[in-house]
């Protein structure tokens, strides 16, 4: 395959001369959009937060009822002294009196027989080293596992860009390891295990492998371990690194990322709104969550996919243009401040104008373009067209053919390959297999046509990028005269409401105290491992 | 029209490019790898189809155990259209876009839909797929519809919760969803959930009862007290359409 063209020095990332003040003014308004939130989210922690500090101290397994410990553990000190303080401190304090292991301290919790506090003077001192030390060894788990990425990377060497990225989603883990072997082994760079429908909703994390799912498999820590490890074995046979996806989004982001890191998956779905929009989760709770979680990815080298394709299979693909760019600002803006860099952000974006739209795939290169320029050193995340399928499969599969060639020409890092079976069924082996011939005929017909791609400077393509950024601008400006809660809360994105008081998981929020102690976000702030 | 034409139009074959022909096209896998008695196997499987002649036009490997097929045959099959029986949904079905003007122009309110999963139930897959502006099946959730005011309760709500939130967003319509069906839990949940409202609401202000789950028996409504039983795969597209049908004057015809 043909992807990284023959010593051009033609950079799609340069093809589009937009005004670097605009560019300047359009980054300001989102961290100006951006700061507020963030200073909320550091105020406060959330059940699932404390959940993952716990998991991190290597907390597993579940009750009889498969409720995993970890959150009867972080229920039982609510009641008992509140999480005001962190689950830290109550908890060691807890296991220095008892003398009793974090999973017997656990069930015994559970149980009833043990009496939290919140230790003061010595004790606490001697409870937060204890919790910190015990927090360090998933922190060095989550580092040897960036390492040893690292070192296969090395030894295997990255796929050029883009990336093929393929999905897998059967429902049961067993099914999904062989496919997602055999979608390897055809060419896929990324294997996504796609999630059980609801489990972003869910406010715990299933345990153990899982056979059972809904229109995908469940997000599990021994699910997560299972496919890397059959991945692994396919990439030594292969001689290159396959990366793995999963979702860190919904109720239970922080605890997911958590088991991304100490499982070493390698790219995460996480974005900044889409718990608020779409699945009507509470825009705090969604904030303090998603930071966590990326500072966890920033630690773990995973890089993170955001969701701006969403928007527009809500709304108009042209109409709606510029939100995604406000989007994307805003999760650069979240990323970088959880420390993130630039090629850890796959902020997403997609081909989904109506084909019947007279230039529309002249405006998707257009839309495609501006991302590509606003976010040169990112590796975007090109989403296939989903809504303009129809099941005419025929239909389906030219439609591919030109988001595969819009992706090549824009260069886009990571490629979501389309099904033309998309809205009929999951995808079957042939239709992978087909799906990827179409990559391929692109990538080798047209994969060197960037270098003859110099869009008129004041051509269609040209203008309509700078018509969209400019669009963009005025709604940035539009969200920072009314605050980012209260846009979300007036249905400025995607068509929702969402105000920052109602919403999912509400309940599992907490304003901290002034002695709040998280060993976990102290050692990813500082850098440190021990 | 004479008994001879009328005969002769209600019995049809595929048309490839000659009237009468029979041709079709298949494609399909088969789990064996690709050589010689693949094709056959594939030849093999599309007489049995009913396909004769059939023609492999293109047999592909897929890694070492797998081989896709292309194959051209004429059928013998005929198909008269006299024995053509269609079942007919009882009501249209709309697209957002005529959903939203339907209401406006019958109702000239938003339609109020509260939803819940009721019981012990905390399986809101169902009522999530349903609501949700995510949706199911590439079609978004009925909070995507302007003219549709959602409220979700979300899991584990107990009846006289439901029947209270309902009266307080004056629901026109309860959509409840149920997925444990241990000990026939489902059933008598919705039982229980449709007597409260008979109970609480005088029949004339009484909203639309909706239940929704994988084990109904879409034919049970009325022993069940319910408007209407919506089974596995209902898609919020379908739930919208028959709420309009249900609740708003001239509905579909408006439009």
């Amino acid at each position: 395959m043909s992807r990284t063209g023959t010593g051009s020095t033609n950079d799609p990332r340069r093809l589009l001369a937009l005004d670097p003040a605009q560019i300047r003014k359009a980054r300001a308004l989102a961290r100006k959009a951006g700061g507020p939130v963030v200073k909320i989210a550091k105020r406060h922690t959330t059940v699932s937060v404390e959940r993952a500090v716990l998991r991190l101290a290597g907390l597993e397994g579940a009750d009889v009822e498969g409720i995993p410990w970890v959150s009867r553990l972080v229920d039982v000190v609510r009641e008992q002294v509140g999480l005001e303080h962190g689950v830290s401190l109550p908890v060691w304090d807890a296991l220095l009196r008892t003398e009793d292991d974090l999973l017997t301290l656990a069930q015994k919790a559970a149980a009833g027989s043990v009496q939290f506090r919140i230790p003061s003077g010595k004790d606490s001192i001697r409870a937060a080293k204890a919790a910190r030390s015990a927090v360090s060894v998933g922190i060095r788990r989550i580092d040897t596992n960036r390492r040893q990425r690292d070192r296969m990377i090395a030894k295997f060497g990255n796929p050029p860009a883009p990336w093929i990225y393929l999905i897998v989603a059967t429902g049961d883990i067993y099914e999904d390891i062989p496919q997602a072997q055999a979608a390897a082994r055809e060419g896929a760079d990324v294997i996504a295990v796609i999630r059980s429908t609801g489990q972003s909703l869910l406010d715990y994390v299933p345990e153990g492998a899982t056979r059972e799912g809904y229109a995908g498999t469940y997000a599990t820590q021994e699910n997560f371990r299972l496919m890397r490890a059959a991945l692994d074995e396919t990439s030594a046979e292969l001689g290159r690194y396959v990366r793995l996806t999963n979702y860190a989004s919904g109720l239970c982001m922080p605890e997911i990322a958590a088991l991304a890191g100490l499982e070493r998956l390698d790219m995460m779905l996480n974005d900044s709104m889409y718990g608020i929009l779409f699945r009507d989760i509470n825009p705090i709770r969604t904030f303090v969550d998603q930071r966590f979680s990326r500072q966890i990815h920033a630690r773990a080298g995973i890089i993170i996919n955001t969701g701006e394709d969403n928007y527009l299979t809500t709304a108009d693909a042209v109409e709606a243009a510029h939100t995604v760019t406000v989007s994307q600002l805003l999760n650069e803006f979240f990323a970088k401040e959880a420390g993130l860099e630039d090629w850890q952000l796959g902020l997403g974006h997609a081909f989904e104008i109506n084909p019947t739209v007279p230039d529309s795939f002249r405006l998707e290169l257009a839309h495609a373009l501006l991302a590509r320029t606003l976010f040169p050193d990112a590796p975007l995340k090109w989403m296939p067209p989903t809504k303009h399928m129809t099941g005419d499969i025929f239909n389906g599969f030219l439609h591919d053919g030109f988001f595969n060639l819009a992706g090549i020409l824009t260069g886009q890092g990571i490629l979501l390959v389309g099904m033309m079976t998309e809205a009929v069924v999951t995808p079957w082996l042939s239709d992978r297999d087909l799906a990827l011939q179409n990559v391929r005929y692109v990538f080798n017909t047209a994969g060197n046509l960037r270098e003859d791609f110099r869009p008129p400077p004041d051509g269609f393509i040209a203008s309509r990028a700078k018509e969209v950024l400019g669009e963009a601008v005025d709604l940035l400006e539009a969200i920072v005269d009314d605050t980012l809660l209260d846009a979300i809360g007036d249905g400025t994105f995607g068509l929702m409401k969402r105000p920052a008081n109602a919403g999912r998981g509400l309940e599992g929020v907490v304003a901290k105290d002034r002695d709040y102690l998280n060993p976990a976000t102290d050692m990813l702030d500082e850098g440190a491992t021990r | 029209m004479s008994e001879k034409t009328s005969k002769k139009t209600s019995i049809v074959r595929p048309y490839g490019d000659t009237t009468g022909d029979g041709m079709v096209q298949v494609s399909f896998t088969l789990p064996v790898k690709h050589d010689k008695r693949a094709e056959g196997a594939a030849l093999q499987l599309a007489k049995k189809m009913g396909l004769d002649p059939a023609m492999v036009v293109h047999a592909k490997p897929m890694g070492p155990d797998f081989t896709f097929f292309i194959v051209y045959g004429s059928v013998h099959h005929l198909v008269d259209l006299r024995e053509v029986v269609v079942i007919e949904r009882d009501y249209p079905l709309l697209s957002p876009k005529e959903v939203n003007t339907a209401v406006k122009k019958g109702l000239h309110r938003p339609l109020v839909i509260v939803g819940a999963c009721i019981g012990t139930d905390a399986h809101t897959v169902g009522i999530d797929a349903i609501l949700n502006i995510k949706g199911f099946a590439g079609e978004k959730g009925l909070e995507y519809y302007t003219e549709l005011k959602v409220v979700n309760l979300g899991a584990q709500v107990a009846v006289p919760d439901l029947v209270e939130q309902a009266r307080i967003h004056q629901a026109d319509a309860v959509l409840v969803s149920q997925v444990v069906t241990q000990r026939d839990a489902h059933l008598h949940n919705t039982r229980e959930m449709s007597a409260a409202f008979r109970e609480a609401f005088p029949a004339s202000r009484r909203p639309l009862l909706v239940v929704g789950g994988p084990r109904f028996d879409e034919s049970m409504s009325a022993d069940l007290g319910v408007n209407r039983i919506f089974g596995k795969g209902t898609t919020p597209g379908e739930v919208a359409s028959y709420l309009v049908n249900a609740l708003v004057p001239n509905g579909e015809k408006s439009a």
